[in-house]
């Protein structure tokens, strides 16, 4: 698939990186002990070290750096045991040391890749540059006083892992495939929650355009895009902007901008001029990081199951269709509750029953998966009831939505309603010889040749018995008196 | 008299109840009363109340037999060290009225070892000088004066410039100093008193005021090298909340003062036989030598070669840190702030009027050094020919043990010489800088007085964590010169 733009001068093709930038699920901060829960009152989860006080020293968080490396582990990238943090030099209100703590030179995951998904079933793989740690910088609130910014520390220091993708996007679709597949094994991993509109992830978006063949023209970076959507957007706008300065004889200048997603285009936030020198250099404050190779392993032991090979599984464990176990994955608690469902039993009634039905009744009760008012176990426990025959499927869809309604178990509806199905013969031979006798010139239509009828007596026989007749039995026994 | 005691003299006295720590308290807070408006080697002095409160527990203590390492022992604190709900101003404007709500890992162990402290004393800004003359609440003036030159203010040297003269003129019996290219055991050579930079690392530098973080360290000020001991053993060790911090167990540092040094090798540095090093320092630096070999030493010509690039490599590296360390000094959460319209107004007015001239400098030359297109050339390349720096002293180390160098080109300048060039300032840290750049812990202790009466002192620099060895070395030639002078302004002369 290709997104290319005609120009007057020919056929231009788009270039686009992502950088993400990720905060890491931990109780705590990258370099100190400070809480880093949302929603806290401003200024409630800052500790000396984030405040910038005199004399406060930075002090790694052991888990952070295990998650940085269960991602790298999870975008099959290489981990790199020594790496090293340097300081990001610059001023701004959100930032109290003056600099941020990152890492330029030697960050602690390399080079990897992952695979995404196209609308038209292509699959493309992309591939990952670095992945490095950094922390996040304060809020700062510009509208709750008509001369002063407020200022709030609480995300200050909070550890982020900025992951950096090779410029191998070509489509606006293709980087909203890459941000989804990425958030996926974020939340996948457990080491970023993904939630772009609460800024646990956002997007900076690199884009050039070139004609076939060329090498590289000059890039724009678009900042802090907080949505998949925008981000598609942005891309287009940006590339048709660059594509209308090379046609008209221009050169796209190099510098930094924002969407505007009102007006659907990008505007300048820094000229070259007020760019920043960020003097990296080592921080003298941090030693080395340097990681053991047998930890890193003792990482990848524990990893979670990942959405590509827990969609693959599926397919040969449970027989479920390459769509629907894509679906399956799309959330990890989706997929939980499935396979909570499906093992053990009929992979294919579990995918009818879960994206089916319980989906449908999810969406009508306003509920998720997590709060879901039917158990997996439960929806399990029904799905047996249908295979040894205790209820049929229609009846299954009432003590389901009795489920639903009441949050009982299956067995307990069954009961409490005498659903159970009907399967001694004699009754059914009993309610078939009722019916027949009421309704004996259509016996004699159907016995000269209208097999249509077939169902009519089926129908009857079900409202004879209120349904819950064995369907299997009754077809046999009726065939056999039917056509006796 | 009680003013004039070392460390050691003092808990003796009050374990045997011959005084006081009230009365110990009291005379120094009158010696500082009467002293200090001359010498401004205090900026803050602590609340005669909260002093003598303190002193009070430490007789409880005395009392109860439950005396602790330094308890009692009134002592000062440079302004550079966070103290909790004592002003902390790193002699600059902009910390003027800071009031830290937490206390430096250092001075908590030292007031947990049951110290009294006195005051807070003064220094050069931000720990930038070699002089104690930038500080924003005046110069130090050094106790000590030239002979018939009463008149002539001499500097106490800097940065620990006002802990250097508090323990020299009797405002207090020990004085904790930072050094980070000299500026313990400079401006101790200078107030003929004993200063030791331990190994980087040994003292936590958490909740001490950065200046270099890579050369910071804490150290301590005292009249004796077994003080100097003691009052390390209470300040080191490690802390988790500074990464920089050496897990090592702290040895029994006091107890390496008076060990023999029969058989050890101390190395002499060619390098350090400066070109116009002054007769009077090299005449001392051979007595030291002699005196060493008397006490059993062996004498070893060593060769430390890149000596000669250790202030300009100091100059780059310093100032690159403490342009980044100095970043958070904005006005907007603590310290001093000078309004103005926009956020780089408040930035650029706060920073303008809070920093003095020296600390403005050193941030230009910091920034300037990182800056794009400089990095390589200039920081890079110094971190570069800093580790072959410090090769040279690990591989003399296989050869001796310790060296021994003059700690200072010259005794105390007056104040106004040397001034109209900053390099000329420099220059004061040539034999202190390169023994900083190496982490390895170093020594001054005073041996003798110049032509004028002035105090001169030795260096002896020794392996990484090796300060027991230094230690040793420095009671032996303290011992073999005898200093037992005083300055003319001293709390004890002619009250």
């Amino acid at each position: 698939m290709s997104y290319l733009i005609e120009g007057k001068t020919g056929t231009w093709e788009i270039v686009v990186g992502l950088e993400v930038h990720a905060q890491i699920i931990s109780q705590s901060k990258l370099f100190s002990g400070a809480s880093t829960k949302f929603g806290g009152e401003p200024n409630s989860q800052v500790s000396l070290v984030d405040a910038a006080f005199p004399g406060m020293l930075p002090v790694i968080n052991r888990e952070c750096v295990a998650q940085a490396v269960r991602t790298g582990l999870g975008l099959n990238a290489r981990i790199n045991l020594q790496s090293r943090f340097d300081r990001k030099n610059y001023f701004y209100a959100d930032l109290p040391q003056g600099y941020q703590i990152s890492q330029f030179e030697h960050p602690i995951v390399g080079e990897g890749s992952i695979e995404i998904e196209l609308a038209n079933g292509e699959t493309r793989q992309i591939g990952i540059t670095r992945l490095h740690m950094e922390q996040d910088a304060g809020k700062l609130l510009h509208d709750q006083d008509p001369t002063r910014s407020f200022v709030d520390l609480n995300r200050s220091g909070v550890a982020l892992m900025e992951i950096v993708s090779e410029p191998d996007i070509r489509a606006p679709e293709e980087a909203g495939a890459y941000l989804r597949k990425l958030r996926q094994i974020l939340r996948y991993l457990g080491t970023c929650d993904g939630n772009m509109d609460e800024g646990s992830m956002r997007a900076d978006v690199n884009v050039s355009v070139r004609k076939a063949g060329e090498p590289f023209r000059t890039r724009c970076e678009i900042k802090n895009v907080n949505s998949i959507r925008f981000v598609m957007q942005a891309i287009e706008a940006e590339a048709a902007r660059q594509v209308e300065i090379w046609e008209n004889g221009g050169e796209v200048d190099q510098e930094t901008r924002l969407f505007d997603p009102s007006r659907g285009e990008t505007r300048t936030m820094r000229s070259k001029e007020d760019a920043h020198d960020y003097r990296y250099f080592p921080d003298p404050d941090l030693l080395p990081l340097v990681i053991e190779q047998a930890w890193v392993d003792g990482l990848k032991a524990e990893l979670p199951e990942l959405p590509d090979a827990k969609r693959a599984r599926f397919q040969t464990d449970y027989g479920v269709p390459f769509y629907d176990a894509g679906v399956l994955v799309a959330e990890q608690s989706v997929a939980d509750f499935f396979e909570t469902v499906a093992k053990g039993r009929d992979g294919k009634l579990a995918v009818t029953w879960v994206t089916g039905d319980l989906f449908a009744a999810l969406n009508r009760t306003s509920r998720t998966i997590e709060n879901s008012p039917v158990s997996a176990e439960s929806l399990g426990k029904m799905l047996d009831l249908i295979a040894d025959g205790t209820i049929n499927g229609k009846i299954a869809k009432e003590v389901f939505e009795d489920m639903v309604e009441t949050g009982e178990s299956p067995d307990a509806i069954v009961e409490k309603k005498g659903l159970r199905q009907v399967t001694d013969t004699g009754v059914i031979d009993t309610a078939i010889d009722a019916i027949m006798a009421k309704h004996a010139d259509k016996v004699a239509e159907y016995r000269s040749g209208k097999d249509k009828l077939f169902g009519f007596f089926v129908g009857q026989v079900m409202k004879e018995t209120k349904g819950k007749a064995n369907p299997a039995l009754v077809n046999e026994a009726l065939k056999g008196k039917l056509d006796a | 008299m009680l003013t004039g005691l070392t460390l050691t003299q003092a808990r003796e006295g009050l374990a045997a109840r011959k005084f006081s720590a009230r009365e110990l308290a009291k005379a120094h807070l009158d010696a500082i009363a009467r002293l200090n408006p001359k010498l401004n080697a205090y900026i803050t002095v602590i609340p005669e109340a909260d002093v003598l409160a303190a002193a009070d527990a430490a007789d409880a203590r005395y009392a109860a037999g439950t005396a602790r390492a330094m308890e009692g022992l009134p002592v000062g604190v440079k302004d550079l060290f966070c103290t909790k709900g004592v002003k902390t101003t790193a002699a600059s404007k902009i910390l003027a009225n800071f009031v830290p709500p937490y206390e430096s890992t250092v001075t908590a162990r030292l007031l947990d070892a049951g110290s009294v402290f006195v005051g807070k004393t003064n220094l050069d800004e931000f720990a930038m000088g070699s002089a104690n003359i930038t500080s924003a609440f005046g110069s130090v003036l050094n106790p000590w004066q030239r002979n018939g030159e009463e008149t002539v203010a001499l500097v106490p040297g800097g940065s620990s410039g006002g802990s250097a003269a508090a323990v020299a003129a009797g405002l207090a019996l020990a004085a904790t100093g930072t050094d980070t290219g000299g500026s313990i055991r400079q401006p101790a050579a200078f107030c003929g008193i004993v200063g030791l930079k331990p190994t980087y690392g040994r003292c936590s530098r958490w909740g001490t005021i950065a200046y270099a973080s890579s050369l910071d360290q804490a150290g301590p000020m005292t009249r004796t090298v077994a003080d100097a001991g003691l009052m390390l053993e209470a300040m080191a060790g490690f802390d988790e909340k500074d990464s920089t911090s050496s897990n090592r167990p702290v040895p029994a540092f006091a107890q390496a003062v008076g060990k023999s040094v029969k058989g050890l090798r101390v190395g002499i540095p060619a390098e350090y036989r400066a070109p116009g090093l002054s007769p009077e320092i090299s005449a001392m630096w051979e007595q030291g030598i002699a005196w060493l070999r008397e006490a059993g030493c062996e004498i070893v010509d060593v060769s430390l070669p890149h000596t000669k690039y250790g202030l300009a490599t100091y100059y780059i590296i310093a100032p690159a840190e403490c342009s980044s360390n100095l970043a958070r000094y904005d006005g907007i959460r603590f310290g001093e702030r000078k309004d103005a319209a926009t956020l780089d107004g408040v930035y650029e007015l706060t920073r303008a009027e809070g920093f003095g001239e020296e600390v403005r400098n050193r941030i230009l030359m910091g920034t300037y050094v990182l800056s794009a297109g400089y990095y390589d050339a200039y920081y890079l390349k110094a971190q570069k020919v800093r580790t072959l720096i410090k090769r040279d002293f690990v591989q003399a180390f296989e050869q001796v043990d310790v060296l021994l160098t003059p700690t200072a080109p010259s005794a105390a300048f007056a104040q106004g010489e040397n001034m109209a060039d900053p390099v000329q300032m420099y220059l004061n840290d040539i034999f202190t800088v390169p023994a900083s750049m190496a982490g390895v812990p170093a020594l001054s202790v005073p041996v003798g007085l110049d032509a004028k009466g002035l105090p001169l002192g030795l260096q002896i620099i020794g392996r990484h964590f090796d300060e027991e060895t230094v230690l040793s070395v420095g009671g032996a030639l303290e011992a073999a010169a005898g200093f037992a002078h005083t300055p003319t302004l001293h709390a004890e002369a002619g009250a």
